[in-house]
């Protein structure tokens, strides 16, 4: 029967459209990454071409690979997000289940109050950020990011889990209470895997401004054993900026290990998304 | 209450971490916008420092220009910034050490090297204090393609009628783009533009302080002759200037596409490096032959002490060092285009930086006329002066009312001294 | 007596599941963030800070300079969310509609594809997009010649007219990926019994989509509509990379976040000014919450939600 849905045209319409939206999705990536390997009279003559024999070349990778940590760069943003992103998923869905499945007083006024940090830009609150970093010694610290971004996080993912939080079955989780599971237990094996989708989307949403931040890592933690590779990235643009090689090479690679990570980490994705659906 | 548990829980934490570190050589860091300069600093100066102090140990740790002054801020009002500051001239700097943030640095060994007009960015208003060592200063001309100029047979104008003819010629010829500026990035237009062309309207000095005196006005005529001067080079500029930004420009010149480049004597190392022709250097055009001749020679980067650092002696000693002859040559050499500011005379390689150091015998000297003083209030004279030379030069506004806005903006909050 | 105590323990646990999220939350952002919004009924005297009331607010609106400021970026601001709601969310469900199409091939790809340009960083971004359409490297009029429109060509970063508008677009080419996503779970957890039943009824293809699957997903996309709403008005980045502290020309792309920025922390010459920049983040944090309060009492409390 669906068979019938599935007719060759409105197949056929469909891949044209996403075609031709990932056309202009990649694109501009394409552009950045291949002129990075072509030498400089070549970047500007043929922007659009691809490197040949003749305009092959790596000086700008030379030139920026030549200074600075990239691989300790990586690391410190590694440690950071995947630290951040573990206490974001973990205190958001248990805020979020809470406001989602009990009744008590106050429930919309604590709603209300955890969303009240998507509305203002934390940047806002720097200073004072600043100054409890270092009563507590911990500027310079990959903790004090992690802190921060576990902070900055929690709205976004206390106010989209709860929404999906409250399309779980309210029979399955009373089933539950019937056998004698603790709500503890309720939440960690019944809700959490049923809302598996909405925590990975969640997951990908917290990892991306916490992986690009440039101002916390600049102001919290810039010396040069915790730098971030945003931050890295950053001061090579700003130190090669007219030099064009090196900015396409700064570029690409900063683009290349988010895409690497989201590549492999796209899979367990989808795979979330997929296995979670209550089919 | 929360926060002070939290605080003394994250403390707790930190002190493992912390316990480790040794009590061996002291370490300075410096924080500067100039992230260009990394590899000098790494490469010849601290070296040469260290090399003669053994025990202090310098890092240059640089962030990029547009988020220095917010960044630093940040850092001081929490109290983890470091040892040494780079500073901007004038006001944002003296702004600092009001706040405490910068040391008064007068009886520095080493300050008796400057003049006072090398101080004078960096001085109280009333002159008794200084709080940075001055580092450098920048001259604004123009900077042409020799090729091009020897190929169209041009010579470099020394009047407004010639500079124009000179852009006329080449624009008729069309093989070059006649002269190399954006407006995208706004600032290239007032600091390339007006700042570079407008002291000669308004001579230099003279106009500058008459301006903070209240004597003259910006919407006077040698105020405005600038921006009528910039709205005629729109049509001298590349196809689609107003996105061109300023690596765009900087591209545009040393790729050979363009003949002349109003410059900031700061470009003549990125210069160096990357054209593949020869370069020459003029002062702004007079409008009369024989007319004096005026530079914008700008102050434009010093070095303070962090009033909170806990190495100040160590801080103490290399700044005396940055105000020695010695750091002097190293400086000037690495960085052409950055002119040293010590009294001791700096004996410079390169031509192209010789020749904007010559105009200082020739030319009356000045500094950008929006720097002191005039941009302490809101709404701030720089940026609306960014703003309005680029909509002069888009062609959005006109000279006349770009003054206005100007003259109004400063109006609304400073009242010169009478 | 069992069902007292019952209730106790289950108090218990709203607080446990509760805690340690609004124990971080409130030390690190929201006492930090209000320590910040109290500055706007603060001014200084050169000295100390000094009480001030809403003389601050008052500056803000009546003061000429100050309220066309404002108001140019709050008009700005507005434009920009419009492009968001008219191209970024169509253009989203609608991928997310194609994509979640049973037996589609290749789709794995065009979702990984699709999302990529929202995992790059705004640095990136900006700066990716300045290049291409820089008129001196010329790869936007390089395409437009291709297909012989090269007097199509402007410096639309450059011009007044286009500018905010070019940008909006740029912003919504890098965040496609994020309505996309959440309808695209959305549209994935209607249970295919659902979808049977409509198919027997001969509801099929188009007509499905808005008789059957629309409805369903309402409240995701009510979700996507609110967060591309406090997501615009918080927005900064972007503009700050590609057009700088001053967001020209001639402050055309001034949103909110921008005029913030640049009156909280200074730039170039002008001091930042504590006092004023938390008057208008105080007023960003008003327009924000007033938009979140309509979502959450106006617009949430009347959707179905529908049990699955």
């Amino acid at each position: 029967m669906s068979k019938a849905t599935n007719s060759l045209p409105r197949t056929l319409a469909a891949h044209a459209i996403l075609l031709l939206y990932t056309l202009i999705a990649l694109a501009p990536v394409v552009v950045i990454v291949i002129n990075s390997f072509k030498s400089r009279n070549a970047i500007f003559r043929t922007p659009l071409a691809p490197p040949t024999a003749e305009t092959f070349d790596l000086i700008g990778y030379q030139t920026v690979l030549g200074q600075g940590d990239f691989l300790l760069y990586f690391q410190n943003s590694f440690i950071v997000t995947v630290g951040s992103l573990f206490l974001v998923l973990l205190f958001g869905a248990m805020a979020a289940f809470a406001l989602a499945e009990y009744r008590f007083k106050g429930n919309t006024l604590m709603g209300l109050y955890l969303a009240l940090g998507i509305m203002i830009p934390i940047r806002l609150g720097t200073v004072a950020i600043l100054q409890l970093m270092v009563a507590s010694g911990l500027v310079n610290t990959l903790t004090a990011l992690i802190l921060v971004y576990t902070a900055q996080g929690l709205p976004l993912c206390i106010f989209i889990l709860s929404e999906f939080m409250k399309q779980v079955s309210d029979d399955l989780k009373d089933a539950g209470r019937i056998d004698g599971l603790s709500e503890y237990r309720i939440f960690f094996r019944l809700v959490l895997p049923l809302v598996r989708p909405a925590m990975a989307t969640v997951a990908v949403f917290t990892m991306i401004p916490i992986w690009n931040d440039l101002w916390f890592p600049l102001i919290l933690a810039p010396s040069e054993s915790t730098k971030t590779i945003t931050l890295g990235a950053q001061l090579f643009i700003g130190q090669y900026v007219t030099n064009w090689n090196a900015v396409l090479a700064a570029l690409s690679l900063a683009i290349l290990p988010v895409l690497v990570l989201y590549v492999i980490f796209s899979r367990q994705l989808i795979r979330g998304i997929t296995s979670g659906a209550v089919k | 209450m929360k926060t002070q548990a939290l605080t003394a829980l994250l403390m707790a934490s930190s002190i493992l971490g912390s316990a480790g570190m040794a009590l061996a050589d002291t370490t300075l860091t410096i924080e500067s916008w100039r992230n260009d300069d990394l590899s000098i600093w790494q490469e010849k100066l601290i070296p040469a420092f260290e090399a003669k102090n053994p025990g202090i140990k310098v890092v240059f740790s640089p962030s990029a220009p547009t988020e220095y002054n917010a960044a630093l801020n940040a850092k001081l009002d929490a109290g983890s910034a470091g040892d040494l500051i780079t500073c901007r001239p004038f006001d944002a700097s003296l702004e600092l050490y009001n706040k405490g943030h910068l040391a008064d640095l007068t009886g520095l060994a080493g300050m008796e090297n400057f003049s006072d007009v090398a101080k004078s960015a960096w001085t109280t208003d009333d002159g008794k204090a200084s709080f940075c060592v001055p580092m450098a200063s920048v001259i604004h001309g123009f900077i042409y393609n020799k090729e091009a100029f020897e190929k169209l047979g041009i010579t470099p104008p020394a009047t407004e009628a010639e500079f124009f003819a000179a852009l006329d010629k080449i624009k008729a010829d069309g093989t070059y783009v006649p002269m190399a500026m954006g407006t995208k990035d706004l600032w290239e237009a007032a600091t390339m533009g007006y700042q570079n062309i407008g002291p000669t309207y308004w001579k230099g000095e003279e106009g500058r302080n008459a301006l903070i005196k209240g004597e003259q006005k910006l919407t006077d005529a040698q105020w405005v002759e600038p921006f009528a001067t910039l709205a005629k080079w729109k049509d001298y500029l590349g196809d689609g200037f107003e996105a061109q930004s300023y690596p765009d420009s900087q591209n545009l010149f040393t790729l050979g596409r363009a003949a002349i480049y109003p410059a900031g004597s700061w470009e003549i190392s990125v210069f160096n490096t990357q054209a593949q022709f020869k370069m020459g250097a003029f002062p702004p055009p007079v409008k009369n032959a024989g007319d004096t001749c005026y530079i914008s020679d700008h102050n434009d980067i010093g070095i303070g002490l962090n009033a909170k650092s806990k190495n100040a002696e160590a801080a103490k000693t290399f700044l005396s060092w940055v105000a020695s002859p010695e750091f002097a040559t190293i400086y000037a050499n690495a960085l052409p285009g950055f002119f040293s500011l010590n009294s001791a005379a700096v004996k410079m390689e390169d031509p192209l930086a010789q020749e904007f150091v010559s105009w200082r015998e020739k030319c009356k000297p000045t500094i950008r006329s929006t720097y002191q003083i005039l941009s302490r209030g809101t709404p701030n004279l720089e940026n609306e002066t960014w703003v309005e030379s680029a909509n002069v030069i888009n062609g959005t506004s006109t000279p006349e009312a770009a003054a206005k806005k100007l003259q109004e903006g400063l109006e609304s909050w400073y009242k010169p001294a009478k | 007596m069992a069902v007292e105590t019952e209730r106790k323990r289950r108090r218990w646990h709203i607080a446990v599941f509760l805690a340690p999220a609004v124990l971080v939350y409130t030390a690190i952002m929201i006492l930090p963030l209000f320590g910040t919004l109290q500055l706007s009924l603060f001014t200084s005297d050169g000295q100390a800070r000094v009480f001030a009331g809403l003389a601050n607010f008052r500056q803000l609106f009546l003061d000429p300079r100050w309220s066309a400021s404002f108001w140019n970026a709050l008009g700005n601001n507005f434009w920009f969310f419009i492009i968001h709601m008219l191209v970024q969310n169509p253009i989203g469900i609608l991928l997310a509609a194609l994509l979640s199409s049973p037996r589609l091939r290749f789709s794995a790809f065009y979702r990984t594809a699709i999302f990529i340009p929202t995992i790059l960083s705004f640095v990136i971004v900006g700066f990716t997009w300045k290049l291409i359409l820089s008129p001196l490297w010329g790869v936007a009029p390089n395409l437009l010649d291709l297909v012989g429109l090269k007097s199509l060509f402007v410096p639309w970063l450059g011009k007044e007219q286009y500018a905010l508008t070019t940008l909006g677009l740029i912003s919504v080419w890098q965040f496609i990926g994020i309505p996309m996503m959440l309808i695209y779970a959305a549209l994935l957890s209607i249970p295919d019994e659902v979808i049977e039943a409509a198919e027997c009824d001969g509801i099929t293809g188009m007509a499905q989509f808005w008789k059957i699957k629309l409805p369903l997903i309402l409240p995701s996309i009510g979700i996507i509509s609110v967060l591309t709403f406090v997501g615009n008005f918080n927005a900064f980045d972007l503009i700050y990379s590609a057009q700088g502290a001053l967001a020209g020309p001639n402050y055309s792309t001034d949103i909110l976040g921008t005029f913030l920025y640049r009156t909280f922390f200074g730039f170039q010459l002008q001091t930042g000014d504590p006092y004023m920049g938390s008057t208008i983040a105080s007023m960003m944090f008003f327009i924000i919450l007033a938009g979140v309060c309509v979502y959450l009492f106006a617009i949430q409390t009347r959707l179905r939600r529908y049990q699955f």
